[in-house]
């Protein structure tokens, strides 16, 4: 059994704006991707921080928005954008029932300030007696919650009524992609209809990019060339993705209209050998099999070598078939686990816009000429590990 | 939906009780606790004092990932080796890992605070010291890494599945698995629940939301799920895996089949963080939706592995949850609940209780509730405190999670 994957709800949040559509018109807008990059966060680092719109609309009650950290606020918000897209914001229980909740996504945020209060006291030495004691004082109850990564799909699902399930999938960029997938397999195999997908990411936090830079990824100078940075190529960018993707029989019992169809998700994992990253890619692109002249809205995260690698294997493709390539980590940052479920969002305006918007590096892989877009390919080649490709089509 | 039969061909299972489903099925059938003192950190100062870690695993010191990974490996081996199925460092399907959500842990932060090149206590300081302080304060950090060592060891085929769903997570990744295979998608699966997260933070994280048992004086008294005095749940450590295969593709090459997952429901409540809908609608849902997923009636369940955590909160809402859907029968439905002897698994649970009742399926021998004294206040049937044997050939395995997540498996002895 195959069924037709329609998407039929979208909201993005990003560094360039808060909704997709000031994010969508300020990819074009040079001085807006310069200004949205910060140096003054985390020096010596880049980062691509985002506002989040007033919340009130999205997130009413006081208690809600307490509850979350800015990562999990960002889930909400794009959550419902795509809800209200989709005509299934503030729908009735038994519609919500049926709405299946599948998000990839890291923890919340932790109080900084505490942990440097206790690192204080600790004073360079690890003493078991002393942490358990400043813990115990220091620590918020309701803290935990917000850091747990179950509870970023907990919390859509108690702002936002959404209770058919919740599965969340964590792993870096890769559980973007399999959220997605498994939620594409699951519709297409006849096993459910209606699944709001999707994640976020905050910059805007200390020990996440403290991670990143202990693996030795994080960007200095933004000016470096996108596609040939050193392994330190990444400037990570909040965001916040959702997508509301349904069977073709469920949007039209539904009365849903169709942004476009999502036609196929692929995933795989390699150890990065010389060459495997790229033997997945070229096997998802066979089995995608998009037309000439197709869009590529590029998850390249800016670290080298992967970045480079991807940069080749999509000139094959700018060569072959006048593909027209994007790497919209080089506007907005990278943001990991929303890398991909950003590129989506951005893949489904582009065939409705039937266009893209203008180069953001000045090298050859996005020189291709402009044309209709009816077709965009996403893809994920994460900087460590999960090699990921989608395409999204006009109907 | 149930079109494609799906067997469980090999389990394994790491707890506080030991190593190995079979160590594991003694110590159960014969009522033992693994419940003992915490001695991984110091505890003088703590409100809770034990736990069901496993400490025979490793060395310390180490890390939530370390342990995680070790755990799962560790289970996952006997698994596959019983399963029989490919070649050792080639397994022919996916992975789906349930396992605990990683971060710096404090012997990491002090490590770079001690590293810092001035800007001593700060986040700032840690970054300078972060590039050069080892790759390992990255890669064991991450959220990914536990799957891809396990994809590497095992020889797994495609995206290795990271997932969590707090106290349910163990049994989404079997869910994951039923579903990839009734899909037609793989013939066989590598189910894992893993949790090695017992170190201070975690701990006081969960005493401060004032959800763990304080009653330390007995450790192996402390777990009293359904139980008049209970008063939270025991911490613990542990991993279950099982090896899914399509029933046909099972057969075919010969495997002893042990069980079937049966069916499947989920279902999210959407009421509050910490506490299920006082009306039990998502505990009943997915109840129900399990049950119909098996094409089965309450009447048909034999037994009930419970979540039963030892939380006066889920425990009242699962026996109400149980009593609205099974109605007339309850009262004759036996119940128990794991965990009033190997304490709460977290990620791990719903895996370890599955591989559990695989286990009570081949032994037609039901676990008992221990601690299970004095007057009780619920009129369920709960195996209290001594094994009993049974004709056991349908089993509802429920796992509930904070965060709202509900996930019943249907696990039988035959495949329809």
């Amino acid at each position: 059994m195959t069924r037709e994957v329609w998407i039929t709800g979208q909201g993005l949040l990003s560094p360039l704006g808060q909704d997709l559509n000031e994010t969508w018109d300020r990819l074009s807008d040079k001085a807006a991707i310069a200004a949205a990059a910060d140096l003054a966060y985390l020096p010596p680092f880049t980062i691509m921080p985002m506002t989040l719109p007033a919340l009130d609309r999205f997130v009413p009650k006081r208690g809600d928005q307490r509850a979350m950290g800015p990562f999990m606020l960002a889930g909400c918000v794009a959550a419902a954008m795509a809800m209200d897209e989709a005509g299934l914001l503030g729908a009735e229980a038994d519609v919500l029932k049926q709405i299946n909740l599948m998000v990839g996504v890291g923890g919340g945020e932790r109080d900084e300030a505490v942990d440097e209060a206790i690192l204080a006291v600790l004073n360079g030495r690890y003493d078991g007696e002393v942490l358990a004691e400043q813990l115990q004082t220091e620590l918020r109850p309701t803290l935990f919650l917000a850091q747990l990564p179950n509870l970023f799909a907990g919390n859509i699902s108690i702002v936002l009524g959404v209770s058919g399930s919740s599965r969340t999938f964590m792993g870096e960029e890769a559980s973007g992609v399999d959220a997605v997938r498994v939620a594409y397999e699951r519709i297409q195999g006849g096993q459910d209809d209606l699944f709001l997908v999707g994640s976020a990411f905050n910059a805007v936090r200390r020990d996440i990019p403290l991670l990143y830079q202990a693996g030795g990824y994080l960007l200095e100078d933004p000016a470096l060339p996108f596609w040939r940075r050193p392994k330190a190529g990444m400037a990570l960018g909040s965001a916040g993705a959702f997508l509301v993707i349904e069977s073709r029989e469920s949007a039209e019992a539904r009365g849903a209209r169709p942004l476009a169809r999502l036609s196929g998700v692929l995933n795989d994992r390699c150890r990065r050998d010389p060459g495997q990253a790229t033997a997945n890619a070229a096997r998802e692109w066979a089995m995608l099999a998009p037309k000439p002249g197709c869009a590529v809205l590029s998850g390249a995260s800016g670290s080298g070598p992967a970045t480079a690698e991807e940069h080749d294997f999509l000139m094959t493709k700018v060569q072959a078939e006048a593909a027209q390539v994007r790497p919209t980590a080089a506007a907005l940052g990278h943001s990991i686990e929303c890398s991909f479920l950003t590129n989506l969002v951005l893949a489904t305006k582009a065939v409705q816009a039937g266009k893209l918007f203008p180069a953001l590096t000045d090298d050859a892989v996005e020189a291709a000429p402009a044309a209709d877009v009816t077709q965009a390919v996403v893809t994920t080649w994460g900087h460590r590990r999960g090699e990921g490709m989608a395409l999204v089509e006009r109907i | 939906m149930a079109s494609r039969p799906v067997a469980v061909t090999g389990i394994g299972l790491v707890t506080s009780l030991g190593k190995g489903a079979e160590a594991n099925w003694q110590a159960l059938a014969a009522g033992q606790s693994g419940i003992h003192r915490i001695t991984r950190f110091p505890t003088d100062k703590l409100r809770t004092t034990i736990g069901g870690s496993v400490d025979f695993l490793l060395e310390g010191p180490f890390s939530a990932t370390q342990l995680s990974f070790a755990l799962a490996k560790t289970a996952a081996s006997e698994a596959v080796a019983q399963s029989g199925i490919g070649t050792p460092g080639d397994f022919p399907g996916e992975l789906f890992l349930a396992s605990p959500p990683v971060e710096h842990e404090w012997p990491q932060r002090v490590r770079l605070d001690s590293q810092a090149p001035g800007q001593p206590h700060t986040y700032g300081g840690m970054m300078a010291a972060a590039a050069q302080a080892g790759e390992d304060l990255y890669l064991d950090f991450i959220n990914g890494t536990i799957a891809d060592r396990l994809a590497d060891e095992f020889g797994t085929k495609g995206s290795p599945i990271t997932l969590t769903t707090a106290c349910a997570s163990g049994a989404t990744a079997i869910q994951l698995g039923v579903e990839a295979i009734r899909r037609g998608q793989t013939k066989a699966a590598l189910a894992i629940g893993t949790d090695g997260s017992i170190h201070m933070e975690a701990l006081i994280r969960f005493t401060l939301l004032s959800a763990l048992s304080t009653n330390n004086e007995d450790p192996t008294k402390a777990a009293r799920p359904f139980a008049k005095g209970r008063d939270g749940f025991v911490m613990a450590e542990g991993a279950g895996a099982l090896v899914l295969e399509d029933a046909e593709a099972a057969k075919a090459r010969g495997a002893t089949i042990l069980g079937y997952i049966r069916g499947v429901g989920e279902a999210a409540d959407t009421f509050h963080r910490t506490r299920s809908n006082p009306n039990g609608e998502a505990i009943i849902r997915a109840i129900s939706d399990a049950l119909d997923d098996a094409g089965v009636s309450p009447a048909d369940i034999d037994y009930i592995n419970a979540h039963g955590t030892s939380t006066p909160e889920n425990d009242k809402m699962e026996a109400f949850g149980i009593q609205a859907v099974f109605g007339d029968v309850a009262g004759s439905v036996p119940v128990s609940s794991n965990k009033s002897m190997i304490g709460h698994t977290l990620t791990a649970a719903g895996a370890v209780e599955a591989a559990i009742s695989i286990l009570t399926l081949q032994h037609q021998v039901l676990p008992p509730t221990i601690n299970h004294e004095g007057p009780a206040d619920i009129p369920l049937d709960f195996v209290p405190n001594e094994a009993r044997t049974a004709e056991v050939d349908l089993i509802l395995s429920n796992s509930f999670g904070f965060g709202g997540q509900n996930v019943c498996l249907v696990i039988g002895r035959n495949p329809d």
